[in-house]
């Protein structure tokens, strides 16, 4: 095992990191601050990418497909939150779950009929190929892309909640809600606010992620398991707590599956190490998600104090 | 009790006489991300019934076609209605394996014939043999045994084997290691459904083996091979596919990083002979797209309906005629000749293929050589049937 592997795993657990992070920061303010449930998170997610691959194709341009493709999920999202959201914010957990579990499957469905059942993204030619970081470290250019993009938004999010009066306003929210309202916050605008920027950061990791995974329907399910994963670790409503969480889990995950067989393999025989290597590496993001809540119920950054 | 007896009578002469159409159940996957497969077969079959005037061995055809949405309780209450209801002569259309063991069953209790245009469990090539099923399609291991031989040809001497972690994932790897004379550089399994390969990637570039082989079907093999090429590693490293690999669905996703795969099959679109390049002409001209093995599988199924209905002169409700028709295959597949080992799966060829470009620029798998000639299945000893 060298150094160069474990480089490229580090980098490849930083690049699946932070776009859980994109996911997992709308889904933590929606969370911490509305006390709402959204499963349809995800179906952001998949609107995002389906959104792109429309907008690059209409375009001819990634960059300006993808930069379209993030106010229109944004503005998508906002919708929902006004017509449908909205009126479930009074309701306990277990109506919002079922109503937005109903809106993952409408939106599913809604989806096919507008694009059918997949769409393609291609990756920009010029980003296609592999970019050599060090002498025996070549890497992909466009997962590359990937990790500057996410660490932009990153700084820009944090910028946003830690400078902004919107940014005070949102952090207020998330640790005392009816002290915000008492203050005369306008909660209703906030929440849209909010909304949309998570749809926003929800379009932004699905545009960015499409051309190397698959743009197809049903794609937000499986990642917004992830996402709540992330959430519960950092800390519900942190936006700090998300990020650490996204890295922790992306790492975790990542060199679960590259080490863990190899690991098993010193200390069992081969049999018990190649069936039990990958059927541990697969549950170690929810081995970490349990310690994690062993010694620290609230997650590591909790946002109510 | 006399009219019972007229209607039982009358029963019997109707058994014995001729029927007046065929009925066809074709229960495949229409929606989902494997809808492209399903949809070939249906595309491909409904074809060979429109090529021959609507009808199936002389008979007017009437197919019934029913989507089972990936999921085998579907399927299986859509064969209870074909076979109950809709009283079908034939069942047909499966694509997956885990749907084709729930639904055929009900075809085999009700004495009704199972043509699978795809699936070919091997438990069902060996104990479980069953005289209704007969398979147009490959035996399950065949493509990855087929691989396997073909790499040990190749003298690599040192193979990374990557699949997902569930039983046809490693009947898979099993099938390929069966035929694979050389080294195991590493046996991957991957968690069934999963789109980011880069850690796995990771670890294929630092084991430097010499080949490596994939089974990965639909979604999984798409992002697989573009990352694999995003990576550079297919500068270096060979990559190995079975033929459903890199067939055009997967081919249409992914684009020119298919370019030069190699994959294993019983069936190419330039395979020469009358009756495939018939298909090959036909298929295009009505879908406008080129066929899959999918597709070719699902129009073999039809032929062999046909071939079975005419050889019996369309006494289709005499079942051990038509199973004695069915064996004797005389129709021209679109793979060329083949015969039924006593298990009732093909004994026949299994080709080379690589990915390569036609004279218009399009990309389809181009024959390079024959692996394997009347090549059968490791199961069929296992099999009790006649």
């Amino acid at each position: 095992m060298s150094w160069i592997l474990i480089a490229e795993q580090s980098l490849n657990g930083l690049q699946f990191g932070l776009m859980l992070f994109l996911l997992a920061a709308g889904l933590t303010l929606v969370f911490g601050i509305m006390d709402m449930i959204n499963l349809a998170h995800g179906s952001l997610y998949m609107l995002g990418a389906f959104l792109a691959s429309t907008f690059v194709q209409l375009t001819g341009s990634f960059t300006a497909g993808v930069l379209l493709a993030i106010p229109a999920t944004a503005v998508l999202g906002m919708a929902l939150e006004v017509t449908l959201l909205r009126t479930l914010y009074q309701r306990d957990h277990m109506a919002q779950v079922l109503a937005t579990f109903a809106l993952i499957l409408i939106i599913n469905e809604l989806t096919r009929l507008v694009w059918g059942s997949d769409a393609s993204l291609p990756m920009p030619g010029a980003l296609s190929g592999p970019v050599e970081l060090m002498p025996g470290l070549p890497y992909p250019a466009y997962r590359l892309l990937i990790i500057v993009v996410g660490l932009a938004v990153a700084l820009l999010l944090f910028f946003l909640v830690t400078k902004t009066k919107v940014g005070m306003l949102v952090r207020a929210g998330a640790s005392n809600r009816e002290m915000a309202l008492a203050m005369g916050v306008n909660i209703r605008l906030l929440f849209t606010l909010v909304f949309g920027a998570g749809a926003a950061l929800c379009a932004v990791a699905g545009a960015m992620l499409a051309p190397l995974l698959a743009v197809q329907v049903g794609m937000g399910e499986n990642i917004l398991i992830l996402a709540f994963v992330v959430i519960v670790i950092g800390g519900i409503g942190s936006i700090r707590g998300a990020l650490v969480g996204a890295l922790l889990v992306g790492i975790v995950d990542t060199i679960g599956r590259a080490f863990l067989p190899i690991l098993f393999g010193l200390f069992f025989q081969p049999r018990v190490a190649s069936a039990a290597g990958p059927a541990i590496a697969s549950v170690s993001i929810y081995l970490l998600m349990a310690v994690v809540l062993y010694f620290r119920p609230q997650g590591l950054f909790p946002a109510r104090g | 009790m006399k009219i019972k007896l007229l209607a039982v009578a009358l029963c019997f002469a109707a058994n014995a006489h001729a029927a007046d159409r065929v009925k066809v159940g074709l229960i495949t996957t229409l929606s989902g991300p494997n809808a492209a497969i399903g949809s070939d077969i249906r595309d491909a079959f409904q074809l060979a019934v429109k090529l021959n005037g609507g009808k199936l061995g002389g008979l007017p055809a009437e197919v019934i076609v029913g989507d089972d949405q990936f999921k085998p309780d579907v399927g299986r209450q859509l064969a209870e209605k074909n076979v109950k209801v809709d009283r079908v002569n034939f069942l047909t259309g499966i694509v997956f394996s885990n749907i084709m063991l729930a639904s055929a069953p009900i075809a085999f209790e009700n004495k009704t014939i199972y043509v699978s245009p795809n699936a070919a469990p091997s438990p069902m090539a060996g104990k479980d043999c069953n005289p209704y099923l007969f398979v147009a399609s490959w035996p399950n291991d065949a493509y990855h045994e087929a691989a396997g031989q073909h790499a040990t040809n190749r003298g690599y001497k040192n193979t990374y084997l990557i699949a997902p972690n569930y039983q046809a994932g490693k009947d898979s790897l099993a099938g390929f290691k069966r035929y694979y004379k050389g080294n195991i550089a590493a046996e991957v399994y991957t968690q069934l459904g999963q789109l980011d390969y880069a850690a796995e990637l990771a670890q294929v570039r630092a084991a430097k083996p010499d080949a490596l082989y994939i089974f990965l079907p639909g979604g999984m093999g798409v992002n697989f091979i573009k990352q694999f090429v995003a990576a550079g590693l297919s500068k270096d490293i060979p990559l190995l596919v079975p033929g459903f690999g890199d067939d055009q669905d997967i081919i249409r996703p992914v684009g020119d990083a298919t370019l030069g795969l190699f994959d294993t099959a019983h069936w190419a679109i330039d395979l020469d002979n009358a009756a495939n390049r018939k298909f090959v002409a036909a298929f295009e001209k009505e879908y406008k797209r080129l066929p899959t093995v999918y597709a070719s599988q699902g129009y073999d199924s039809a032929l062999l309906i046909d071939a079975a209905v005419r050889d019996t002169k369309g006494k289709i409700e005499d079942v051990e005629a038509v199973r004695k028709a069915m064996k004797a295959t005389k129709f021209e597949s679109v793979r060329g000749a083949f015969k039924f080992n006593r298990n009732q799966m093909p004994i026949q060829n299994y080709y080379l293929r690589v990915v390569s470009k036609d004279s218009q620029g399009r990309l389809y798998n181009k024959v390079l050589g024959t692996v394997f000639k009347d090549h059968g299945d490791a199961y069929v000893q296992d099999c009790k049937m006649k």
